[in-house]
Formats: structure tokens, sequence, C-alpha cells
């Protein structure tokens, strides 16, 4: 199996609090990796670890076979990545800053050109194209993000919370967008929306106070529920996992 | 893709940002206007009767007081309000190739500012007949001078989200970065302190080697003060980065 994402041992301390506490993940080729946890679990602390904006205080992580701390610059190049809050230049037009990022990207201008307006269309960001990014609307904002993130064509994209902000009809959008993303990829999103993990997801990994607690599919997160529980049963699942009484007994048994 | 290409790609970006704001249009007519200040007004350009730009070199310290932190302070404290911090260096950027860029486009900015004074130059070329390689060698003073006080700022950038806090470090830094050799700072030292610390806070004051170079002198220990003062804010700027960056 071509495994492109592999983090083993991550921990992250800051200062004395300890966020991230001994994270292990393996991404093959074509799998969508639904990654949630409560606020402050260590989610986007890890995504961060996994693209190189933080060092790991121990641990090691491989992209598409390349160790991010012996060549960060040709790891970086092997995959997108949406931060979290889609962060852009406000003071550039959506089609400049795609240009930016595909120049970053090494793309001479005429490929840089042909690499934004196939992100453009892709996102149906056409309309916009000429408006500051500090004028968009947080959905579009979120878009310009996944354009700039997949323009280069990455086996390996990290989505910190892709849909966070925007109406249902984006989400079901953006949704539809990974889904086809997928296939060889290995994708990582994060999300706080349980049914997002059911519908674009091919597995589901929780994080709780800087611990794996469950890694499995989502037909699995679901079955863990109990057969009473017929509304919002990964919210039932997900309770379970995260509150703090249970996650501490978890902790115990281990 | 190279170092070089990285730069030039990061330069482009930082380059073409001071242009989408006002802020470039209002630095360029500031400080000409001041410039102009400092040569006709304060200088005396005519009364003096000499055919050279001392004048308008004496005030450059002065106005790169003012105008450096102005270029410099939105550097890092920007990407870091704004988070875009995250996105570049998860880009395929090393540190180094945004700390050089950033540096480089801001510098590139204050030599074209410095570019459009070159009609005074003109002026009394036409007046008198100057030392033209003094005036040039007064030119090169002025640029390495922007150049120490700019990487001073980008480095003070990198400490703050806040672009005002950035401006006034950068101003107060440069500032003593000035005065460290002037007669009235040394005087005052001198009396306690030994004749050998004196010379040493003399000469790490960027006024003594701007003011030789200003009267036409190129020595190559100038050219190397400035030259290390920049590459040493650099450096501390690439770290203050890394150190910095996840808050």
């Amino acid at each position: 199996m071509n495994d492109l994402i592999v983090a083993k041992g991550l921990r992250k301390s800051f200062g004395s609090f300890e966020a991230v506490r001994g994270v292990d993940l393996t991404v093959p080729a074509g799998q969508v990796l639904g990654f949630l946890g409560p606020n402050g679990a260590g989610k986007s602390t890890t995504m961060r670890m996994l693209t190189g904006f933080l060092e790991p205080t121990e641990g090691t992580v491989t992209l598409s076979g390349i160790s991010l701390a012996d060549d960060p610059i040709a790891a970086k190049r092997t995959f997108g990545y949406l931060p979290e809050g889609a962060p852009a230049y406000g003071d550039m037009r959506v089609e400049e800053f795609l240009l930016f990022a595909a120049r970053s990207r090494g793309y001479d201008d005429a490929e840089a050109r042909r690499r934004v307006d196939a992100a453009i269309d892709r996102l149906h960001l056409g309309p916009y194209r000429k408006q500051l990014v500090e004028t968009l609307s947080k959905g579009y904002k979120r878009r310009t993000g996944l354009a700039q993130a997949i323009l280069h064509d990455p086996p390996i994209l990290v989505l910190d919370e892709p849909t966070d902000g925007l109406d249902p009809n984006q989400k079901h959008e953006v949704r539809e967008l990974i889904r086809r993303l997928g296939g060889e990829r290995a994708i990582v999103l994060s999300t706080h929306i349980l049914e997002e993990v059911e519908a674009v997801c091919t597995r589901a990994v929780i994080i709780n106070e800087g611990r794996i607690v469950f890694d499995g599919t989502p037909g699995q997160l679901d079955a863990k529920a109990s057969r009473d529980v017929t509304r919002n049963r990964l919210d039932h699942v997900f309770r379970m996992l995260t509150t703090s009484d249970v996650a501490r007994r978890a902790g115990a048994a281990r | 893709m190279t170092a070089t290409q990285r730069i030039a790609s990061v330069f482009r970006r930082e380059f073409t940002a001071y242009f989408s704001s006002p802020l470039a249009g209002i630095f360029l007519v500031i400080y000409l206007f001041m410039s102009g200040i400092f040569t006709f007004q304060l200088g005396g350009l005519y009364e003096r009767g000499q055919a050279d730009l001392r004048p308008f070199f004496q005030g450059q310290p002065w106005l790169n007081l003012f105008l450096v932190p102005a270029l410099s302070m939105r550097l890092w404290a920007e990407d870091r309000r704004t988070g875009t911090i995250e996105l570049l260096l998860t880009l395929p950027y090393s540190v180094w190739d945004l700390v050089l860029g950033k540096f480089l486009a801001a510098w590139a900015f204050a030599c074209v500012a410095l570019a459009l004074t070159v009609p005074l130059w003109v002026t009394v070329g036409w007046l008198g007949s100057p030392d033209h390689g003094a005036i040039l060698v007064g030119y090169l003073a002025c640029a390495l001078l922007s150049a120490g006080f700019l990487a001073v700022g980008a480095f003070l950038s990198a400490f703050t989200k806040n672009q005002v806090i950035a401006f006034v470090l950068c101003g107060v830094a440069s500032f003593l970065l000035l005065v460290t050799g002037f007669p009235v700072v040394l005087d005052f030292v001198s009396g306690w302190l030994p004749r050998a610390a004196v010379e040493a806070i003399s000469a790490m004051s960027a006024m003594t080697h701007f003011e030789s170079m200003m009267r036409g002198v190129l020595d190559g220990r100038d050219v190397l003060y400035f030259g290390s003062i920049t590459a040493a804010f650099l450096f501390l700027n690439g770290v203050v980065v890394e150190w910095k960056k996840a808050e």
C-alpha cells in the first residue's frame, strides 16, 4: 500500500502544556480521513505538524516518502494545505493571490496562469476572480483557500475545517469537491460536523486531550452507539469518547 | 526551483504589496518633500555656495528614522496578525527565503525613493561642478543606512502582531543606533567608561560610519559595518520568526 502520510510518535509541548501526546497516523493514497475532536484537543496542532508549520517536540513526519525534517521544501511540494480560518492576503485580488501561490510552487507565469484558471473553474470562483480577498464572504474566502491548496494537484491534501462557517449549500459543494478530489490522494480534513465524516470520509480518527481515542471507519464509529440511540448517533459516540470523565477512564485503561 | 527563484517570488509579492495601499504614495511624497526641506531650507543649498549634496545627506539619517519603520512595520506583523504566516511557512519556502524576499522588497522600495532624489544631484551638477564620485558614495551610504535600519525593523516586526508597536520599536532602535555616535552621548559616557569602551560605542554607531561615507570617503570598514548590521539582524529575524510563529 502506498502510504502518503506517515506520522510517528508525534508530541508537541508549549511550555509545560502538552498539546499532542503521542499521535501515530498513517494515511494511504485513496483515503479521506476525517479528523475529529473537541476544541483544544490537538487537531490543529497535529495538522500543523503534518504540514511543517510546527516542529514536533518528538516524533517524525514523512510525506510521499520524504522526511519533513530532512528536506522540508521537497516535502512541502507534495501537499496542499488549507490552514484554519483560510488565511489569505486581503490586499490581493483572488486571481493575484492564487498566482502568488502558483509561483511559490515554482510554476513559470504561463503555467501558473493555466493552473490558476483551472482552480478558479473548479471552485466556481470565476465571477470573483478580480475581487479583493478582504471583500469576499466567508464562503468564497474559504474557496479561495481551497483553490490555493489544490492548484498544483498535490497527492496529499490537509484541510483544517474546510466547511467551517459555510452555509448548507456551500458545505455541500465543498464536500462534493472533496469527494471528487479523493481517488488517488490522501486527504486529511478536520471538522466539527459529524455528518460530514459520514458523507465524505472513509476513515474517522477522534483525538482527545492530545491522544487518539478512536480510529476506524465511520461505520465502526456508528456501531459504537448503543442500539436504542436513534438520533444523532455519531454525536452520542463523540460525546462518549471525548467528555472528560469517560476519556479519563479510557486513558486509565490504556 | 532554486533559492533565488523562491526569494524572487516572495520579493514580487512583497514589493507589489507596497503599492496596494496608499502607503507607498504617501511615503514617497513625504520623503521627497522632507528631503527637499533638508536640502534647501535647513541645509541652505544655495546660500552655502558649494556644489555638493552635503545638506541632503545630513538629513537622511533623520528621515530614515521615520520612513524606514513605515516600510518595515508590516513585514511580519501583518502576516502574524492575519495568519498568512502559516500559509507562507507551509508553502515550499524556507524561513530564509521569506526573510530575504521581504527584506529585499522593502529595501528596493527605499532605493526607489532614494533614486527619485537624483534630480537634486542633477541640479547641483548644473549649478556647479560637484565631485560626482563623492556624491555617489553618499548615495551608497544612504542605501546602506536604510538597509541596516530595515533589517532592524524587520527583526522587530517579527515580535508583534501590531504594526504600530513594530513602527515605534523600529524608530526607537534606529534612533539609538544613530545617537550612540553623538558627542553628547560620548561625552556623557566618557566620564565613567574607559576610553576603549567609549571608542567601541562610537564604532557601533551608524552615524559615525554614515558621516564618513557622506563626506565621500569610501572605506571598506564602513561598508562592512552596515553589511554586518544588516546580516546580523536578518539572521535574528529568521530566528524570531521560527520562535514566535505559532503565537
